[in-house]
């Protein structure tokens, strides 16, 4: 079977493309939530040290996870819209961009709410959490830069350049417990390791990952259809597709 | 041999990145001593931290160090990275992961008298997350002397 997938990397093809996608990943988002969720509160175990404070790690650590992946895949987008001056791409980028900052601020919230109670303090300058910090900017700085600019092609490509320059800090978030002393604890899970927690807790926190996953890929194809929308309201595609939806209106 | 322009543009975005990349690892590599965010009871016997000014220990609180002074908020207890050791005394509340063995942050100065004078200390804890029982399980096999998969730091 051949594929042609450039098909698709026009707005015109993929827009209902994404519209049938939507729905499939916001049902198994909603699915993994609540199974993840179950296990997480109802069956994951009380921990030694932590007791039932530790839950908090079902949302703190997928969304730190996603606030990462979100930002790379956002910057592959980005640069490949640069490279390729791809429309698409750089849409695709945009859309990325307010999910990612949302689970960063998920993420800096849920360990700020979590590093009270264990150690002590809401914040500290600690490598891991300025560098968390950092990713917010940078996802703030993307959105605002985009924003300014009324052309949207040079938005995307100062917008592309921006996300390129900022993807360094993601190895320096994920290493830097490994690479400098630091309050936060190093990472529970490593490749090649054994992951240092039990079965069902880790089972819970991988399930609240993929439901992360499958709600970003919902939202961001939403926010997609509706910038293809916008940015190409004077295409043909864009005039007949509301023409058709104003007589089914009337209908 | 021609590149086309956009192949062209994905070489350039390479080189960007990859110089990025690199005066990034210099930069980092030159603020090094800034990036740590305490030090350890070897450093602070070597000369290595900064003087007249606070900084930050860390390490694990020893066994059988930890003791209350009378008005029941002074705590002397002492930290170590189990090659060397710094005395610490703390008035205020700790954190309730703060326990013997377990890994703490102290903020504050060195007194004249070599003791360190907290006034901020934080419970450092580990990334192994178990059941009660399965913790139970590992004290016991350790004390049996047999070595387990579960290192613990």
């Amino acid at each position: 079977m051949n594929i042609n997938w450039f098909k698709y990397s026009s707005p015109q093809t993929f827009y209902p493309l994404a519209g049938k996608m939507i729905p499939w990943f916001a049902w198994l988002a909603a699915i993994l939530a609540i199974a993840g969720l179950y296990i997480s509160f109802a069956i994951a175990p009380t921990d030694f040290q932590q007791g039932e404070a530790y839950r908090i790690i079902f949302v703190h650590v997928p969304a730190a996870w996603m606030s990462m992946v979100i930002y790379i895949v956002m910057a592959c987008w980005a640069g490949i819209g640069l490279a390729l001056n791809a429309r698409l791409s750089a849409m695709m980028a945009q859309a990325l961009a307010p999910t990612g900052a949302v689970f960063t601020l998920i993420a800096l919230v849920t360990g700020s709410l979590w590093g009270k109670p264990m150690w002590g303090t809401w914040w500290v300058w600690d490598a891991r959490l300025t560098s968390e910090l950092i990713l917010l900017f940078l996802y703030l700085g993307f959105i605002a830069l985009q924003a300014s600019i009324d052309d949207p092609r040079k938005a995307d490509r100062a917008g592309a350049l921006l996300a390129l320059v900022g993807a360094v800090n993601v190895p320096i978030i994920y290493f830097s417990v490994k690479w400098w002393s630091t309050l936060h604890q190093g990472s529970s899970i490593n490749m090649g390791a054994a992951p240092k927690m039990a079965a069902t807790m880790l089972l819970g926190m991988l399930i609240m990952a993929l439901a992360f996953w499958m709600y970003t890929i919902a939202v961001a194809l939403m926010r997609v259809r509706c910038i293809m929308l916008e940015r190409e309201r004077s295409a043909d595609w864009v005039k007949e597709l509301s023409l058709k939806s104003a007589s089914r209106g009337k209908a | 041999m021609a590149l086309k322009a956009r192949h062209k543009r994905f070489v350039l975005i390479g080189i960007g990145l990859a110089l990025i990349g690199l005066a990034a690892m210099l930069i980092l590599n030159a603020f090094q001593s800034n990036m740590v965010f305490f030090y350890t009871p070897t450093q602070v016997e070597k000369g290595e931290v900064p003087k007249d000014t606070g900084f930050r220990i860390g390490g694990l609180v020893l066994e059988n160090s930890l003791k209350r002074q009378d008005d029941g908020l002074t705590v002397h207890f002492v930290i170590t990275d189990t090659a060397k050791t710094v005395p610490v005394i703390y008035k205020g509340v700790l954190p309730d992961l703060f326990k013997e063995g377990k890994g703490v942050v102290a903020q504050g100065k060195v007194g004249a008298d070599g003791i360190f004078m907290a006034s901020e200390v934080l419970a450092k804890h580990d990334e192994n997350y178990m059941p009660p029982e399965a913790a139970e399980a590992l004290k016991r096999a350790k004390e049996q002397g047999k070595t387990l998969v579960m290192p613990t730091t």
